[in-house]
């Protein structure tokens, strides 16, 4: 008699097999067939969460820290839109995660059953691909399939969506008698070899050019070419930025980099690019918070655009030299062919870039009444916390401050919502970071509007072991929007005061939540530190607690502000380094940069 | 602005038809014409879609169709080198005063009668949009009862097929 397992078994035996240790999920009707196989499996590691959006969060943060697929798993309907969220997110910024949702039974599909929700059908535009598994028989394959898009090619998230009929049946198709299963992706086939004459026709232009620029976006960490990255700079000494998404693909102390290129990038990184006659595109997709207004980016520079997605040359700014390819094979093959050309002389270059790097270093101002300065709080979490620690963060001026002065020096250690802008991506991104690199200090910079989304996750954190820091930058407000008000709405702080900061301007309303009292309430330690005096020794009572999650409150000034900044819609030529204050050019010399 | 025709080969499975309807209105392009229906090989569906955008917006649709993973094969159709055609099924007004001159009509344009009632007459006719357009035209005046148009097929000329090479894979993997 052949033997027969149920369509559960077959999943987490599949799960097993493809090597996923780790799920972050939340049973509910549809998917409990699928919890009971998994109560037994001592390889897979079930994370129970607060919420699914913590699930498919932590799942992304457990995915970046790692390079392995991250994996997530909620109930049908509102279990499933939940994942919704952190899905987008993983899409936007190409991290690879495959999140199981439970469906109705077949049967039941399509009448507006009980929590049934056509999950494949809202997710179409933001998952690489989607499953609805029909036959038991199929889920070794689809599992495999599904971890083999997520994680090959521009990386990204693929779901899978199990009628709970097909979980329940048996099938004869067992995992680990036909591992691996041959795939069924005859459409999928991602190029990852870059194109010889390409790479020949690059290394011509990077040899004539005078003033390059190398532009490197987070593929080259999804690619894991960070060496090769280094290699290719150091031999021909072009200068580096990186963009929010590849923070730490590059050392922050190396003399070859010259920080952040965007928004809120330094005055270094955005001028190198706009005066650059060629930028060599890495793994980067000329996203609008990099380039400013279109029309006025980098205007004399030609183009080397190097992605392993065709889709993205071209896209935004037209290539002079497209390749198509895995990031870390277009350098190594870049580096080969540069050995038969001359090096560029950059000296005039290197000259004009150490001075604008000279004359606007990133900086702050300390608030004028002794309060704390939200970047002096994060400047220090980095300094002693170090770059072995994993940071992550979630949207808004924490984010920019967290990008701008902590020193990252190793890859996969800066986590954030760089496309989607997802705020309460920190806390449960740290949780799975930490989850997969149990070894490491992971601090979650977030915000006090930020923390109030997802903070529910500290409590899973608090009773599965994992002993994350938070930082809340407690300025009382949705900052940024705050910040854009100021700027932007002729200071009419229209519902950005959260009342989280004794200075509220809510009438009566002081640290409303408390955030020591609420960590405490999730079974976290409650820190708070209110005066610059305090900072270090509080950071270091927080390093020092490694068997319960820390949360900080650091009460900050609440006027503080981003900069530099190019406001939206505007050229990159318009940074401002302060408030009405643009770098002045002519004072640094640059007035006659031979274009 | 012009018009492009694609054919573009999927996989034959639920679905497959949303994806790609989904990413024309996602990236904001609009779909003139779409005819799907199967091809040689069971497996595989063709879709032939005309699109209204310039040349750089054009590539941009073909590469995002292109990631999809249901999509096997993209080929820009050149009207100059391919044969493209729609069929359109129309019911005149044609009492027996009328009917001799609608005949007529349709027999200059190659057309053919499917169905005649007393007082009408249902046409089948196939042609590029530019013939079809002139043969509603002239029996506009008779009074047209209704009209349905499939979207436009297209194959290309000479003894190429653009199926082979993308069904070869398809059976490597099965």
């Amino acid at each position: 008699m052949t033997r027969e397992i149920t369509g559960a078994q077959s999943l987490v035996h599949s799960l097993e097999a493809v090597g996923a240790d780790v799920v972050f999920g939340i049973p509910g009707g549809a998917i409990l067939p699928a919890y009971d196989p998994l109560y037994d499996s001592t390889r897979v590691r079930h994370i129970l969460v607060r919420h699914e959006q913590g699930a498919g969060h932590a799942a992304e943060g457990y995915a970046q820290a790692t390079g392995k697929v991250g994996v997530c798993m909620a109930t049908s309907g509102p279990g499933a839109t939940n994942l919704v969220t952190p899905i987008a997110d993983a899409y936007m910024d190409s991290v690879p995660i495959v999140a199981i949702t439970g469906q109705v039974a077949r049967a039941a599909i399509g009448t507006d059953a009980f929590q049934e929700a056509d999950i494949c059908g809202i997710t179409m535009p933001i998952t690489k691909h989607n499953f609805l598994v029909q036959s038991a028989d199929d889920i070794p394959r689809t599992i495999a399939e599904a971890f083999h898009l997520a994680s090959t090619g521009r990386p990204g998230p693929v779901l899978v969506d199990l009628p709970k009929d097909v979980m329940q049946s048996l099938t004869s198709v067992l995992p680990h008698e036909v591992w691996p299963p041959s795939l069924d992706l005859p459409g999928y086939r991602p190029v990852t070899r870059p194109h010889a004459k390409q790479v020949r026709e690059a290394a011509k232009m990077i040899s004539a050019s005078r003033r390059p620029v190398l532009y490197v976006g987070g593929g080259v960490l999804r690619s894991r070419a960070a060496a090769e990255l280094r290699i290719l700079a150091e031999l021909t000494g072009i200068p580096v930025v990186t963009t929010l998404m590849a923070r730490g693909a590059f050392p922050d102390s190396h003399h070859l980099h010259l920080g952040m290129p965007g928004m809120h990038g330094s005055v270094a990184a955005v001028t190198a690019l706009q005066k650059a006659d060629l930028l060599i595109a890495l793994g980067t997709r000329f996203d609008d918070r990099v380039t400013g207004k279109l029309s006025t980016f980098a205007p004399h520079a030609r183009i080397i655009h190097a992605d392993i997605d065709p889709a993205e040359i071209g896209k935004n700014r037209a290539a002079d030299v497209p390749i198509v390819g895995d990031c870390r094979e277009v350098v190594a093959d870049l580096i080969g062919a540069l050995q038969a050309e001359t090096r560029p002389d950059l000296g005039g270059w290197w000259e004009q870039l150490n001075r604008w790097r000279g004359t606007y270093p990133l900086g702050y101002a300390e608030p004028a009444d002794g309060s704390l300065a939200p970047q002096y709080v994060i400047q220090r979490i980095g300094q002693i916390a170090g770059p072995d620690a994993v940071y992550t963060a979630g949207v808004g001026q924490h984010q920019m401050w967290a990008a701008q002065f902590i020193s990252y020096e190793n890859p996969y250690t800066f986590l954030n919502s760089g496309g989607a802008g997802t705020m309460g991506y920190a806390v449960p991104a740290a949780m799975g970071a930490k989850v997969g690199r149990p070894d490491t200090t992971v601090w979650a910079i977030d915000g006090d509007g930020c923390f109030q989304m997802t903070n529910q996750e500290l409590a899973t954190c608090a009773l599965e072991g994992i002993p994350i820091k938070v930082a809340v930058i407690n300025n009382g407000a949705l900052g940024m929007v705050r910040q854009w008000q100021t700027l932007f709405y002729d200071q009419r702080y229209s519902n950005t005061d959260l009342g989280t900061h004794p200075a509220s301007s809510r009438t009566g309303v002081k640290r409303v939540p408390d955030f020591v009292r609420l960590a405490e309430a999730l079974g976290c330690v409650g820190l708070r530190c209110e005066t610059a005096a305090d900072v270090d020794s509080t950071i270091e009572k927080a390093m020092a607690i490694d068997d319960a999650p820390v949360v900080i409150d650091f009460v900050v000034h609440p006027d503080a502000m981003v900069w530099p900044m190019v406001a939206a819609g505007s050229s990159n030529d318009d940074i401002r380094v302060a408030r009405d204050i643009a770098p002045d050019f002519d004072y640094s010399g640059d007035a006659e940069v031979n274009l | 602005m012009s018009s492009h025709t694609l054919s573009v080969l999927v996989e034959n499975k639920p679905g497959v038809l949303a994806r790609v309807a989904s990413l024309f209105s996602r990236r904001g392009f609009n779909i003139e014409s779409l005819a799907v229906g199967p091809t040689e090989h069971s497996d595989v569906s063709r879709m032939t879609i005309v699109v209204a955008v310039d040349e750089l917006p054009l590539e941009q649709v073909t590469k995002q169709l292109n990631k999809l993973v249901n999509v096997l094969k993209i080929v820009e159709m050149d009207s100059d080198v391919s044969v493209q055609r729609e069929l359109l099924l129309v019911k005149v007004r044609a009492d027996a005063a009328a009917r001799s001159q609608v005949l007529e009509l349709i027999g200059l344009f190659r057309a053919k009668v499917v169905d005649v009632a007393s007082d009408a007459v249902t046409v089948e006719a196939t042609g590029t949009r530019d013939k079809l357009d002139a043969l509603v035209r002239v029996l506009e005046p008779f009074g047209i009862k209704e009209l349905v148009q499939s979207g436009m097929v297209a194959l290309g000329r000479g003894s190429r097929s653009i199926t082979d090479r993308s069904l070869r894979a398809l059976e490597r993997t099965a």
